[in-house]
């Protein structure tokens, strides 16, 4: 039995690097440390994987080896004229740098999935800037914290011990104990009105609660959480104050908050559904921290609005900057998405939906993000790696995606792997390969391997090295 | 038959989180996806209780998922669908030039689904993209 430390996570953005596990005969028997998705990834990892490589013939996906999988996936390629090569952000740095030179090498579009998720946050940054930090900067200093549309709770479920309300910083202390307390009041009030229910046999749901003024405890002089979501979620449970605001409608409320911080008067009774009384109280609990800082997600880049939300959420930042101290960072989903965007920047320039169909790199998300060439139908060819597109994309983009031959590179058995016609199975990222990631905060970190693959289960980057070799050849004697 | 319309928005849950974990192809994974979460008292309107089935239905299609009772109501007309292939197949591919499709926030309509059937993932994905393949 061993015992491995200071293993990372390959899950979420928040990359913890504090996991511990025990090995027992090359399998992880026990976790330590680890939230509920970890512990289930480090557990269960193995169960519904593909351990041979497989190819469509007749329909049926069929086992082969992994040279005519290889020569299959390259021949694909290199007959396609605008392949797409999408994924990439639960995958190594090392391995993204070679999907780029394969995506030049065959002229197509590399694209990661922070284009169905964080993509409208990048393009706000290359309008407007971004004024943010590490997360340590955060857990020692912050004493304002935002969950701006996002559900750590669910997502990253450990931002919140690690980073923010429940770490013991240098400057500011955790607030654990105040929350264990407020959560025996909420599941008391619960109690009572499930006792309630039975009492009078019927189901008296909860009731609006209408609130004029902000509770006393956003005014003490310590660590404080506003969770700002169209639905109360744990997370919400779990702050000072929870603005619930109607949907769509995060990009007035930014703006009224630009409004209100620089005193100006508002001629309206409510915005998003919150009476303007109580956005002055929140503008000035903003005004008045030390340092605050705003954490956002997807609840913002995909509603209406998308990137122009961002937009006013870093120029809100940056009002709030000349009165106080204030920052802004987006909760990024996968792992390595962060790494993914550094790695394709620092190659090609672009940190997504980069076109290589003209032999340079092009960026016009909206017109080289995968999404958009998949609802016109212009892509002939397709490679997934690391990623599910046939489980996230929307129908008719994946209509789009299957009908065309598809590549996918994966350990897991997924819906794109069950629905492409090479499969190319993978070892795990982080358990039984090592590599680089780069956390939410763009920190990077080493990924561990902490047991061995399968035989017939290469890493990411030589599966795509040989790829990447064998089209190469293909194109040597075609040309 | 009762109608409600709503605004749909789509994102994670904790067990989806762990059921994408335990496999794509697990029982836990099924079980976290194919659940709408619904206000009680929309609940009410739709005369449907929970973990009876309902239709939801956007201008990119229509699902059939159990309902599920929200624990931290309220939020009147407002659905909630955890991501995976059930939400994707009524979301719409459009992006408005930005190169995201909009996942959150989308009108929808509900209805009970007394005779509907919850798919199974291979169900659905021969249903939807069933393809000829060589």
């Amino acid at each position: 039995m061993t015992i491995v430390t200071g293993v990372t996570c390959p899950v979420c953005g928040t990359f913890c690097d504090d996991i511990e596990l025990v090995v027992e005969n090359n399998v992880i028997v026990d976790v330590k440390n680890a939230c509920a998705m970890g512990a289930a990834k480090f557990l269960n990892y193995a169960t519904h994987r593909n351990l041979k490589p497989l190819i469509r013939k007749n329909g049926e996906l069929i086992e082969t080896s992994l040279n005519e999988a290889v020569g299959k996936a390259a021949k694909i390629l290199a007959d396609a004229n605008y392949p797409i090569l999408y994924g990439w952000s639960c995958t190594s740095c090392e391995a993204i740098r070679v999907g780029l030179e394969l995506a030049e090498e065959v002229g197509g579009v590399i694209d990661n999935t922070s284009t169905v998720c964080h993509g409208p946050s990048i393009l706000s940054v290359q309008d407007v800037g971004i004024v943010s930090c590490t997360l340590g900067q955060i857990r020692h200093r912050a004493d304002l914290i935002f969950y701006w549309a996002s559900n750590p709770w669910s997502a990253h479920p450990r931002h919140i011990e690690r980073y923010t309300m429940f770490t013991e910083g240098r400057f500011q202390k955790s607030t654990w104990k105040g929350y264990i307390s407020r959560l025996g009041g909420v599941l008391s009030r619960k109690r009572l009105r499930r006792a309630a229910n039975l009492v009078l046999r019927r189901d008296i749901p909860a009731t609006p609660k209408i609130e004029r003024h902000l509770p006393y405890t956003m005014f003490q002089k310590k660590r404080k959480m506003v969770v700002v979501d169209t639905r109360k979620t744990r997370t919400a449970e779990a702050a000072d104050y929870f603005l619930q605001i109607e949907p769509n409608k995060d990009y007035e409320l930014l703006q009224v908050f630009r409004m209100l911080i620089q005193n100006e008067e508002l001629n309206v009774d409510k915005v998003a559904g919150v009476p303007i009384e109580l956005l002055e109280e929140v503008a000035d609990v903003m005004l008045d921290c030390k340092l605050g800082v705003f954490f956002f997600g997807l609840g913002l880049t995909m509603s209406e609005g998308k990137h122009r939300n961002i937009d006013t959420a870093i120029s809100l930042t940056r009002d709030l900057n000349q009165r106080t101290k204030f920052l802004i960072m987006p909760m990024r989903g996968h792992y390595n998405v962060t790494g993914v965007n550094v790695v394709f920047t620092w190659q090609t320039g672009y940190p997504y939906a980069v076109d290589f169909s003209r032999g340079y790199p092009r960026y016009n998300p909206g017109e080289t993000s995968v999404i958009d060439i998949l609802s016109r139908g212009e892509s002939d060819a397709g490679l997934s790696i690391a990623s599910d597109p046939v489980a996230h994309f929307p129908r008719e983009a994946v209509q789009n995606l299957v009908k065309n031959p598809l590549i996918a590179i994966d350990p897991e058995v997924t819906p794109t792997t069950l629905m492409a016609d090479v499969v190319i199975p993978s070892s795990f990222m982080g358990i039984e390969t090592e590599g680089t990631a780069y956390r939410m905060d763009h920190v990077p970190l080493p990924l561990k391997k902490v047991v061995e693959p399968p035989k017939t289960c290469l890493s990411d980057v030589e599966i795509l090295q040989r790829i990447l070799s064998q089209v190469r050849k293909l194109r040597r004697t075609s040309n | 038959m009762p109608k409600l319309k709503v605004i749909l928005l789509t994102g994670r849950t904790i067990d989806q989180g762990k059921g994408k974990e335990y496999g794509k192809l697990s029982r836990e994974y099924w079980e976290s996806v194919t659940i709408c979460f619904l206000d009680p008292k929309d609940l009410k309107v739709l005369e449907v209780k929970e973990d009876e089935n309902i239709k939801v239905t956007t201008k990119s299609g229509s699902v059939v998922m159990k309902a599920v009772k929200s624990a931290r109501s309220p939020h009147p007309k407002i659905a909630f669908i955890p991501y995976g292939p059930w939400a994707s197949i009524i979301m719409n591919q459009k992006t408005h030039g930005t190169g995201m499709p909009s996942l959150k926030g989308i009108s929808a309509e509900i209805e009970p689904a007394p005779k509907g059937k919850v798919l199974s993932l291979s169900e659905l994905l021969n249903k939807h993209y069933k393809v000829k393949k060589s």
